[in-house]
């Protein structure tokens, strides 16, 4: 660990803290319909959209309406990437003369997109053309984003209104998420990471003459082995940038490029590394402002960004610290960080980023469900794999995806308040919102989806040699932390892949898919059903007698409870995998 | 708190409760009632089915037979100890049910008929009948006093030895149904039907048979459940990845696995908890009708309170003479004891007795002083005497100014300003004359009960906002409500206005607790979220309140909501701590299931427990015990001074909270060393 690793984590601390307000307090106002200072340009547009789909915008949706149009809208979108996937061969913008993509391939992609998961269980440069990309894929990043987006404020107006019925509009929502935020941010994104080098061009993949030619050796069908000279090296293009800044601001995560944001054209400098990991948290972060704003208690929202950024320090220094470790499988060998060396475990890390940024990107962004990469997770320490993998298993609520972090992470809060909540001998109350049986039973459905599907699809992948084991690379605890990992990563939408685990298989395809689809939408249900509830309820004023949830007790409060309640369910098969083979790389054995 | 020590109660942990207690454990076994409490039926699956294996094991001649032995059996504790701890919560009331029973005994009425009067078996008895009851006897059923006056022994019911007065008319006309007439004899309009009377109400509420769950019961059912579910599939699941590590578990190991982890203490102790709180509601002699009520009790905002026996006592108080001009204050005494002399009311008497402490004018004999008594009359609004010449009268400053104008003389300035005064401070002035001269003022004064001013900080700080309700006009209201420190007050007060303050701060989010006891108080009894109804009340506000207060002391709200808030904190601190424990068993079970295969993971076992059997079985019988140390805890209640929300989170999440993580290390690693060293592991 180095004191320049150190600056680079504390400035990213700082920044994401001193950005909150600003873009809280903006979502505040675009969601109350208040006025901002880019309406002029986006008013008319938002006026003209409504008036040619038929949204009546101040008409407002009780929670069952609110969710069916959220359903119906998420159901049209996957089915258009879908046909976009299936007929890009016959569609404009391929230059590369792509074929279009195989039909179970091309469910699972749009599940992917549509849920804001961005698992990619194909290579993109050699599979989707550019208008698949563009239309099919980088709309998704939109639009998944939006839809969290509106959700998590319709939760936030279920806690803040008293004896109403409504949540909101879904369709003004996510107009306006579209247009004043997402738009604006990743346009400004967009531009900044192409000062950086990221391209943005439609030109058909490069040609490059290798410096020095490269002897081939392949094994044919026949049992023979054939040697060739590669003189030459394809490098694939595109229009990066544009999908780079949604990829990142949307927590969606879905590469342009299979290396993701470890590929020199997605992230190039270590600057356009720290706007990445800005913009993964930026929403998130200013979410509990508004939260704080919305319900009228801001320092409610600064509680939970509080208990946000704790447990995201904890992830941070123990991965930093886990990858900074000299291997005692090295032992003997100087591993200190020196000038002609990081210091540590640098393999599957890029060089430009190093330990700390590696470690601080994959905490960021599975504390987000973003998923973007810039190092191989797989290739981490045990422990320093073991943080990203807990944080899915959370429930990513650290911070958390685009709204589904905050809207996780309120449950959580009704859960503490609950839990807590009577020690105060009352009743318990989350702002005046009396927290009774059908909330407990909805949050306790919410909390129990995650587990079950994660849990369930894994046991049984790991009884099944030739369903689950077959894909695995590495077998023992390394194994077990592989299809934990994807499990994890689909069901929680995040779409980071602890590589190893060849997952482009039929049974992994349809189980992640399972998995990705249960992840987002039917744990929705519960989560509106919640809001819906604590909309209609009466609010009770605050006294000294109301629980406290605006003070650092609260926020120590939420983070036991999120690391009892959340992480102990996990706790025995992270014993068997990253705990074990931590254990056992100590031992001398690694996997 | 006044009189309930009168009555002989049983402890808590009576012996012959214990006793009953024990056989309940057993019967309550009945997997019916066991799948009431999903956490605790979970657990008996789990006995069920290691008793079915240790028996196939043992009979196959596999398996380690003494360490599955102890574990079953340790099961069956953990079962068999939250069945017990339900027993005993509910054991003071059956005990208590079984006295009450008694004074339901068969009496004879005597009906009052078209025909004259008819003897009739009680139980025939139905609402409407009128009966006539002599001093002696038994009332034979609930009713209102429609004739006479008497004193009755009610402590079969209120435990109260000293008889009580009951009388037809006004507030105090209501009689119970197995207490005795001491004196006179009355006529009573019964008001309720057999097995729908006050005592077998009573008896059904002491002894928990129609006990439902509370809303916040249910809740905590549901959370409890959940959690269980969540960790039976963690526990499930880790078999398959067990044997994906090659380390496969035993059934027995499992299911210790689980039910470590679901929530059995707070489990186990739920129900009792909500028994026990009942039952300090009964020791408190207040019966509510519902553990909803007692749940509201906890939540309440607002308390509004009668000032007259409430907030102050009874009557007024003479507490100061103020002369007029050229008046000593001895004379003015004089005067005023003199005029009192005949005056039989409170105020009247504390004028007599202020005149003998300040001034030591003794009592003088009425009949000695060849005094003409002058009573007070509507129409003059005034009273006195005359005698040898003197003619004393006192009367409201209207009255006396009038008197003296009449005389041809005036009320001088000064007096006129001591009267406001005195009226501005909360008190009530009276004017003294004496042959056409007014003296002076006498400052009658509303005495505050002692201790209230703290109680009332007490309740604020706990962010509960008194209100007195008082028929005085808003002057004296104000006074009184700052001298006793309620937050706000609700002067000239009717019966609609109350009605109308509830509702107020009802579409405010807020519960409202009241006392009430006439008939005109029933709408707002029943308004109110706790509407607490005095036992000497009329049966209508009985019928409307949710709870009543057998010994008829409004004071006693207060602490009806202390109960009601203890009874929350005992669940809150409970469930936290059974959840705070999780922590301790995963590091006790987890290195222990695995390090057979993996000895790297012995690491995690930072107890340092014996061996891996000693560890599962220490955290399996950490996990019974327990149950069994916080039953007192359960039955009495957390502890519970009146503080802020904010200081009652932070004491209690570190003694529950933070005091639930360390304690199962500690008791988890002292009976690992124990149960190695009596060679049981």
């Amino acid at each position: 660990m180095t004191t320049n690793g150190w600056l680079q984590i504390g400035l990213f601390c700082i920044l994401i803290l001193a950005l909150a307000r600003p873009i809280g307090t903006y979502l505040t106002l675009v969601f109350e319909r208040r006025r901002t200072w880019l309406d002029p340009i986006f008013a008319p547009i938002e006026k003209l959209l409504y008036a040619a789909t038929g949204v009546a915008p101040d008409e407002e949706m009780r929670w069952t309406e609110y969710l069916v149009s959220m359903l119906m809208f998420s159901a049209v979108t996957a089915i258009l990437t879908y046909l976009v996937e299936r007929l890009q061969g016959h569609l404009p913008w391929n230059p590369q003369h792509l074929p279009g993509v195989a039909p179970d391939l091309a469910w699972n992609t749009a599940i992917s997109f549509t849920t804001n998961t961005n698992w990619q269980a194909y290579t993109p440069e050699t599979t989707m053309s550019y208008l698949t990309q563009m239309v099919g894929l980088a709309t998704h990043n939109f639009w998944s984003a939006a839809v969290g987006l509106a959700l998590a404020i319709a939760f936030i107006r279920g806690i803040a209104r008293k004896e109403m019925k409504t949540l909101g509009n879904f369709w003004v929502d996510m107009t306006r998420g579209i247009l004043w935020v997402l738009l604006p941010l990743s346009t400004l994104l967009a531009v900044a990471l192409v000062s950086q080098g990221v391209i943005q061009n439609f030109k058909p993949y490069d040609t490059a003459k290798l410096v020095e030619a490269q002897k081939v050796t392949a094994t044919g069908t026949d049992g023979k082995s054939t040697t060739t000279d590669v003189t030459t090296q394809s490098i694939a293009q595109g229009p990066v940038a544009s999908q780079e800044a949604i990829k990142m601001l949307g927590t969606n995560g879905g590469g342009f490029f299979n290396a993701n944001s470890a590929h020199p054209f997605e992230n190039p400098t270590p600057f356009s590394n720290l706007l990445q990991m800005l913009a993964i948290f930026l929403i998130p972060a200013g979410l509990t402002v508004t939260l704080g704003q919305m319900t009228g208690s801001p320092r409610h929202g600064w509680a939970v960004f509080s208990a946000m950024a704790v447990l995201c320090l904890a992830g941070v220094l123990t991965a930093y610290w886990a990858e900074s470790q000299p291997s005692p499988l090295l032992a003997g060998t100087s591993q200190t960080a020196s000038a002609t060396q990081a210091g540590g475990n640098m393999e599957g890390k890029e060089v430009r980023f190093g330990i700390a940024n590696s470690a601080l990107f994959a905490t960021v962004t599975t504390d987000a469900s973003c998923g973007a990469v810039n190092a191989m997770h797989d290739s981490f320490t045990p422990l320093g794999g073991m943080v990203p993998l807990v944080n899915i298993l959370l429930g990513e609520i650290i911070f958390g995806g685009v709204g589904a972090g905050m809207y996780g992470m309120l449950i959580f809060v009704i859960l503490s308040v609950f839990i807590a909540g009577l020690m105060v001998g009352r009743t318990p109350e989350y702002l005046g919102k009396k927290i009774e049986a059908y909330d407990i039973q909805m949050a306790m459905l919410y909390l129990l989806i995650f587990p079950l599907v994660i849990l369930g699809f894994a046991a049984v992948a790991v009884l099944s040699p030739t369903l689950g084991l077959s894909s695995l690379t590495n077998h023992g605890p390394h194994g077990l932390s592989e299809i934990l990992y994807a499990y994890a990563s689909a069901t929680g939408n995040n779409g980071s892949a602890f590589a190893g685990l060849s997952a482009n298989t039929h049974w992994y395809n349809a189980t992640l898919g399972i998995a990705m689809f249960i992840g987002r939408f039917l744990m929705l249900i519960p989560m509106l059903a919640i809001a819906g509830n604590l909309a209609a309820k009466k609010s009770v004023p605050a006294t000294a007698g109301t629980f406290p949830v605006t003070t650092p007790l609260f926020t120590i409060l939420l983070t036991g409870v999120i690391v009892i309640v959340g992480a102990l369910t996990f706790f025995p098969v992270l014993a068997l995998g990253p705990v074990l083979e931590h254990l056992l790389m100590a031992a001398g054995k690694s996997f | 708190m006044s009189t309930h020590e009168h009555r002989n109660r049983k402890s808590l942990f009576d012996p012959n409760i214990m006793r009953r207690a024990s056989v309940d454990a057993l019967v309550k076994l009945n997997p019916q009632t066991m799948m009431k409490n999903p956490v605790m039926f979970v657990v008996e699956v789990g006995s069920v089915l290691t008793t079915i294996l240790l028996i196939s094991d043992t009979l196959r001649h596999v398996g380690h037979f003494g360490f599955d032995l102890q574990i079953t059996l340790w099961l069956w504790f953990t079962v068999l100890f939250a069945n017990f701890a339900e027993a005993m919560a509910e054991g003071r009331g059956k005990a208590q049910a079984d006295a009450l029973r008694k004074a339901k005994a068969e009496t004879t009425a005597f009906r009052v008929g078209k025909a004259g009067i008819e003897e009739v078996p009680s139980s025939q008895l139905r609402a409407g009948d009128v009966v006539q009851v002599v001093a002696g006897q038994m009332i034979p059923g609930d009713g209102d006093i429609i004739e006479g006056v008497a004193s009755v022994d009610e402590s079969a019911i209120t435990g109260e030895s000293a008889p009580v007065i009951r009388e037809a008319g006004g507030d105090r006309s209501a009689v119970t149904g197995g207490t005795r007439v001491l004196s006179d004899m009355i006529k009573i309009s019964i008001t309720s039907n057999p097995g729908e009377t006050f005592l077998d109400r009573m008896i059904a509420l002491v002894e928990g048979a129609e006990r439902q769950k509370t809303p916040n019961e249910i809740a905590l059912n549901i959370l409890l459940a959940g959690l269980t579910i969540i960790f039976l599939l963690a526990v499930v699941t880790l078999q398959p990845f067990a044997m994906y590590s090659g380390a496969p578990q035993t059934v027995f190991v499992l299911i210790s696995l689980l039910v470590c982890l679901i929530p059995t203490t707070i489990g186990g102790l739920l129900s009792a908890i909500g028994i026990a709180g009942m039952d300090r509601l009964v020791q408190h002699n207040v019966l509510a009708t519902s553990g909803r009520a007692v749940e509201a009790a906890g939540d309440v905002n607002t308390l509004l309170l009668d000032k007259t026996g409430t907030i102050t006592i009874g009557n007024r108080q003479a507490s100061e003479f103020v002369p007029a001009p050229g008046v000593s204050s001895g004379q003015l005494a004089d005067a005023a004891q003199l005029s009192s002399l005949p005056d039989e009311t409170p105020e009247g008497r504390s004028i007599v007795v202020l005149a003998k402490e300040q001034y030591g004018l003794r009592g003088r004999e009425l009949a000695n002083l060849n005094a003409v008594f002058v009573p007070f009359s509507a129409t003059t609004r005034m009273s006195g005497l005359d005698m040898d010449g003197r003619s004393i009268r006192k009367g409201a400053v209207d009255a006396i100014a009038n008197y003296l104008q009449e005389m041809g003389s005036s009320l001088p300035a000064e007096v006129r300003a001591s009267v406001e005064t005195i009226a501005r401070s909360g008190g009530t002035p009276l004017v003294v004359a004496e042959n056409g001269r007014a003296l002076g003022v006498i400052h009658l004064k509303d005495i505050v009960k002692g201790g209230m001013k703290e109680r009332f900080e007490q309740l604020r700080a706990m962010g509960i906002r008194t209100v007195m309700i008082t028929g005085d006009n808003p002057l004296t209201a104000a006074a009184i409500a700052r001298e006793a420190g309620v937050d706000d007050f609700l002067a000239e007060a009717k019966p609609k206005d109350k009605m109308d303050l509830i509702k107020r701060e009802q579409a405010e989010g807020k519960l409202v607790a009241m006392t009430g006891d006439g008939t005109n108080d029933a709408p707002a009894l029943a308004q109110a979220d706790v509407g607490v109804a005095m036992n000497s009340g009329t049966q209508a506000a009985k019928e409307a309140g949710n709870m009543v207060d057998l010994d008829s002391n409004p004071t006693k709200l207060i602490e009806i909501v202390a109960i009601g808030k203890q009874l929350l904190m005992t669940r809150g601190a409970l469930t936290t701590f059974s959840i705070s424990n999780d922590v301790a068993k995963y590091f006790a079970i987890i290195p222990a299931m695995f390090a057979g295969v993996f000895p790297v993971l012995n690491q995690l076992n930072i107890m340092q427990l014996h061996s891996p059997e000693s560890a599962i079985l220490s955290a399996v019988i950490f996990n019974a015990l327990i149950i069994v140390a916080l039953i007192p805890l359960a039955l009495r209640g957390v502890s519970y001074k009146a503080m802020s929300a904010a200081a009652l989170l932070q004491k209690n999440l570190l003694v529950y909270g933070l005091g639930g993580i360390i304690v199962p290390f500690i008791g988890i690693k002292a009976i690992d060393l124990l149960i190695v060293a009596v060679h049981l592991a």
